[in-house]
């Protein structure tokens, strides 16, 4: 699984690509993977407010639908138009053509909560590690019940 | 993977859309194994299930199928479940894995004069081979003529040397079989099929499919379209219900509702603006509260947002136009007949 260098990662499994005062975020290729196929993003509109931790968007698959947290507050300076008819697109490339919005920082004090590639990726592993343990803690009580 | 009742269900392998749309043109290979199943026979045991059940157990013929629905006092539904009968006096219930203790302890509740249960579900494993090529896939596997088998009937036989329950039934909507087994013969019979069937097109399918294709069929999932709480006149199965066999448990509740009229009806809506509508989402019209979502999804085939939901009898005629509140927004919304996928 990718995590590029350069992007700053939430927990919530968003990625921030910083240019100066502007932010461009999207969900990570872990989070497009856990949902599967995507059918439908919902965006907010340009010059909407954004606050940090708070949903600015989702992204449904068939099955589920999930919020989108922003990992940084400000104003939508632009949103990804492809997505409403290709929401796909966020599987096939989610670091590329598969951003969500960009935003206008109000405050770059909100990166410094965010991972670097490498702490995400640990993160990653962990989060992995936990759901197999709770697996195997199922199948322990399992066990027990027989 | 994910927890279900108990049991860890792979939710997709390749990605839901891929094994939908093997399902609908090809085939898909499902482990139903959770599902439970009851042992009724006896000389009592025709009578039993005609007291707990709403559709007429006795019309069956031999090795046929029926689906029925377990009945409570209120009229509601204590679950939807297949019966097979296997001889006179012999029927397999298949039921809802989350329901399967539940039905059990019912049924043995209204058991009396001379009936043997057993809850077989953890002897049994369940694969449904479903779509077009079901047929052309086990027919080489079997010596069972599977082109005698009509819909809703089922035959004995072996499947590369497994001794199976045979049924031509499924929750797909397409042609297919539902293949009960030993349970410590299941991981053969997996194998078997895929190896036999993937030439041919099969692919494996889990939960996240299975929903899908249920709700294009707008075939009822326990919990969400049906409770314990819901008639079968509110939830479209009038056609389920045979009120006219004779006494059974929650019959004359139903035939005071049927008089009476009912207040809600399950209906199927087509979103008209973007969105996915999802269960338990409330329904409005004229800003009045009419009714809630009880499954939703995109559907792959039509690529249009579809749902089931309960909406207030006064609402819930065809091409009406109501709305559906997603993360706050109203979203317009249409009644549509059902099914929303014919084949």
């Amino acid at each position: 699984m990718e995590f590029p260098e350069g992007l700053k990662y939430s927990k919530e499994h968003e990625w921030v690509l910083v240019e100066g005062n502007t932010a461009t975020i999207g969900i990570t290729e872990f989070a497009q993977e856990e949902l599967g196929d995507i059918v439908y993003v919902e965006l907010p509109e340009v010059g909407e407010k954004v606050v940090k931790d708070d949903p600015f968007g989702a992204v449904e698959s068939v099955k589920a639908v999930s919020d989108v947290y922003a990992p940084v507050g400000g104003t939508v300076l632009e949103v990804n138009d492809v997505l409403p008819d290709n929401p796909e697109t966020i599987n096939d490339d989610p670091y590329g053509d598969g951003w969500m919005i960009r935003v206008e920082m109000t405050d770059e004090e909100d990166l410094k909560d965010l991972m670097t590639a490498e702490e995400y990726a640990e993160y990653v592993e962990q989060q992995k590690e936990d759901e197999d343990e709770e697996e195997e803690e199922d199948e322990a009580e399992d066990e027990e019940e027989k | 993977m994910v927890e279900f009742a108990g049991w860890e269900m792979p939710v997709q392998y390749s990605g839901v859309i891929d094994e939908h749309v093997a399902v609908r043109t090809r085939a898909g290979l499902f482990d139903v194994s959770h599902m439970g199943e009851i042992v009724i026979r006896g000389p009592g045991a025709l009578e039993l299930c005609q007291k707990i059940s709403a559709n007429d157990v006795s019309r069956m013929k031999l090795q046929q199928a029926q689906y029925n629905l377990l009945m409570n006092e209120k009229g509601g539904i204590v679950d939807d479940v297949i019966f097979y009968q296997i001889e006179p006096n012999h029927f397999l219930i298949c039921v809802n894995a989350s329901n399967s203790d539940k039905d059990f302890a019912w049924i043995e509740e209204h058991a009396e004069g001379n009936v043997e249960l057993e809850n077989a579900s953890s002897r049994y494993a369940q694969l449904a081979l479903q779509g077009p090529l079901a047929e052309k896939i086990l027919q080489p596997l079997t010596s069972v003529r599977l082109n005698e088998i009509a819909p809703f009937f089922f035959s004995f036989g072996e499947v590369s040397s497994i001794r199976c329950l045979v049924a031509r039934t499924g929750y797909t909507g397409e042609d297919g079989f539902e293949l009960y087994c030993d349970s410590v013969e299941a991981e053969r019979l997996w194998k078997t099929l895929l190896a036999s069937g993937v030439p041919m097109g099969l692919e494996p399918a889990g939960l996240g499919a299975r929903d899908t294709l249920r709700l294009e069929k707008a075939y009822p999932l326990y919990g969400h379209e049906l409770d314990d709480t819901t008639t079968p006149l509110e939830a479209g199965l009038e056609w389920v219900t045979k009120l006219a066999k004779g006494p059974f448990v929650g019959r004359e509740v139903l035939l005071k509702q049927k008089q009476e009229g009912i207040r809600r009806k399950l209906v199927g809506l087509e979103l008209l603006d973007p969105g996915i509508a999802r269960s338990e989402y409330t329904l409005f019209k004229n800003g009045r509260s009419v009714g809630r979502v009880t499954s939703g999804t995109k559907s792959p085939t039509l690529g249009k947002a579809i749902a089931l939901a309960y909406v207030a009898i006064d609402e819930a005629c065809l091409d009406n136009t109501i709305e559906v509140e997603i993360r706050g927004r109203k979203t317009r919304a249409k009644i549509v007949p059902l099914p929303f996928y014919r084949r």
